[in-house]
């Protein structure tokens, strides 16, 4: 199993989700965050006093897939979120030791 | 059909009553004091009418206005302490005024303070006072002055935002009010005060509705605070940002709103002059605006809305000295200069000296408010307000551009009257109220916000 975890534009969620939701991923976990990468930030002047916002807001999005599904998933991720402007985020690839639902102590890929 | 029955009913018996006394008509007197009696009373209810208003129109000035501007400009973890700030007095200058505040205001004394004539509203009743407002009630005119007491102390506000006691912050206002407000407006409008232009003042200063008694004494008490009390922990070294400027342009537009009834309404009257001060201020208001986006664009490439809602009141500000005094022209190019001179103040020379002006209480009520008294001594014209009169009882010239150069030294020496009593005055209270209370919360409970420490509660709980 593999845990893949995606720092997104928020405004490219709802492309994203309806593209895994096309290949049939339907379980994710979300989360609002806020951070840079090489992306720059921007300037806000208050009466003068000059502000450098460079933590801009992002979406993670942690989904745990099937290790034979990762690769598929990883593209389709990718190009939903992509605007090809700095700035659209990363993705990062872990493996997963266990999955155990806690409603019925399932394990493994039948967890998911 | 009912409604012509009854008119030839009533006037049937109107002949019958005109056939009765044919014999003894009233005297052409006692007639002509009827009709100046109906007259006055007609003008006397028009004139409350809109003074009522006026008073209403102040008050929502403070509140919901000031407190939702300055509420907005501050961090989240202070937006009601700040909110409280403008709240409180409302509560607090209200009992002090019935109490003693308008007899040393308004009262007959000494040239610097009035005495204990109106002390628990003795005498204050809905007889107009003839002194100062002929034409509605006692009662309106000592309302409407309430008002502006209210305020006053509610702009100190912006400068001690987010670090100061809350106990501190009400002993420190109610000895300001007693050391400063009191007297100056005494000074100003109480009848035989020092500067008082219409009422036997020795040196006459021409203040429409409050520029030297509200915006100096506040906006200079306001930098002395902010020197007293020193800056806020991390400022300058964390961000401080408005946390909600929605809430600062609502309020902005509030006080706007509400300005009408602090210049027009300081008409006393529902007269032509309520109309010019009326125009005055809305044209002082748009021009700052102007002035100040303009000027912020040119220097950040940037026009932003809290540059244009400080723009207005900076505007409203100089604005409120002239309002009674100056044609439209002259209201646009005060404004306008306002606008300028008020953003190079925030945003230059409060960088350079350093001091923590939290929301700018000096940077735009003491410069504007100075700016605009001494504008009204260049701008101020009879055609507007024959104010100026001769031992004959002529008409005499206001400003300088009429060739009254004294009175630009008059404004001058009332500026420096009120921002002598304010410097002072507002150190001494300070000191007074940090001997008491102490001055500022610990450095925890300011980090926590005073919402939390001072007041037990926060403005937004988002998972309630």
């Amino acid at each position: 199993m593999k845990k893949i975890e995606a720092v997104i534009q928020p405004f490219k969620l709802e492309d994203v989700k309806n593209a895994l939701k096309a290949i049939g991923i339907d379980g994710m976990t979300i989360t609002e965050v806020r951070g840079h990468g090489r992306q720059k930030g921007h300037k806000e002047v208050y009466r003068g006093q000059e502000y450098q916002v460079d933590l801009l807001p992002k979406v993670k999005l942690e989904l745990i897939v099937a290790s034979a599904r990762a690769e598929e998933v990883v593209q389709t991720l990718s190009q939903a979120a992509r605007t090809g402007k700095i700035g659209d985020g990363k993705i990062f690839i872990y493996s997963v030791e266990e999955a155990i639902r806690i409603r019925n102590d399932e394990r493994g890929e039948a967890a998911l | 059909m009912f409604r012509r029955i009854c008119l030839s009913l009533l006037m049937s018996f109107g002949c019958a009553t005109f056939a009765m006394h044919a014999q003894a008509p009233a005297s052409l007197d006692a007639r002509l004091k009827a009709l100046e009696e109906s007259a006055k009373a007609a003008q006397s209810a028009g004139d409350n009418a809109w003074m009522l208003a006026s008073c209403a129109l102040v008050l929502f000035m403070t509140g919901p206005g000031l407190a939702l501007f300055y509420g907005g400009l501050v961090r989240r973890k202070n937006v009601l302490a700040t909110m409280m700030h403008s709240f409180v007095l409302m509560v607090l200058v209200t009992i002090l005024w019935a109490v003693v505040g308008y007899s040393f205001a308004f009262g007959e004394g000494n040239p610097f303070v009035g005495g204990f004539q109106y002390a628990f509203m003795h005498g204050v009743g809905t007889a107009p006072n003839v002194d100062y407002a002929p034409t509605i009630p006692h009662l309106t005119f000592m309302a409407f002055q309430l008002m502006f007491a209210i305020i006053t102390p509610a702009l100190i506000s912006g400068a001690y935002a987010e670090r100061m006691k809350f106990s501190t912050m009400l002993v420190y206002t109610t000895l300001w009010m007693l050391v400063v407000y009191f007297p100056m407006a005494h000074m100003v409008w109480g009848k035989g005060g020092l500067l008082n232009a219409a009422l036997g003042g020795k040196i006459p200063c021409l203040d429409f509705a409050g520029g030297t008694v509200v915006h100096i004494t506040s906006g200079i008490s306001a930098l002395v605070a902010a020197l007293v009390l020193g800056p806020r922990n991390g400022y300058r070294s964390e961000p401080m940002k408005p946390h909600n400027l929605v809430l600062s342009v609502i309020g902005a537009c509030m006080l706007w709103f509400g300005w009408f009834g602090f210049n027009a309404g300081s008409a006393l009257n529902a007269s032509g002059l309520a109309s010019s001060a009326f125009v005055a201020t809305h044209f002082g208001a748009a021009a700052a605006a102007a002035g100040w986006i303009l000027a912020e664009w040119l220097h950040n490439g940037k026009a932003s809305i809290l540059g244009g809602i400080s723009g207005c009141v900076a505007g409203l500000v100089a604005i409120t000295p002239a309002s009674g005094f100056v044609q439209p022209m002259p209201a646009l190019i005060i404004g306008f200069i306002a606008g300028i001179f008020c953003f190079f103040m925030v945003t230059f020379v409060k960088m350079r000296l350093g001091y923590d002006d939290a929301l700018d209480a000096f940077g735009v009520h003491g410069a504007g408010g100075t700016l605009g008294a001494l504008l009204t001594g260049v701008f101020a014209s009879s055609l507007v307000n024959p104010i100026l009169k001769s031992a004959t009882g002529a008409t005499l010239p206001s400003g300088l551009l009429e060739g009254n150069s004294v009175q630009l030294g008059n404004q001058a020496i009332g500026v420096l009257i009120a921002l002598s009593l304010g410097a002072a005055g507002s150190f001494v209270c300070l000191k007074v109220a940090a001997a008491l209370c102490g001055l500022r919360p610990d450095a925890d409970q300011e980090e926590s916000g005073l919402d939390l420490s001072m007041h037990g509660e926060e403005g937004y709980n988002l998972d309630a």
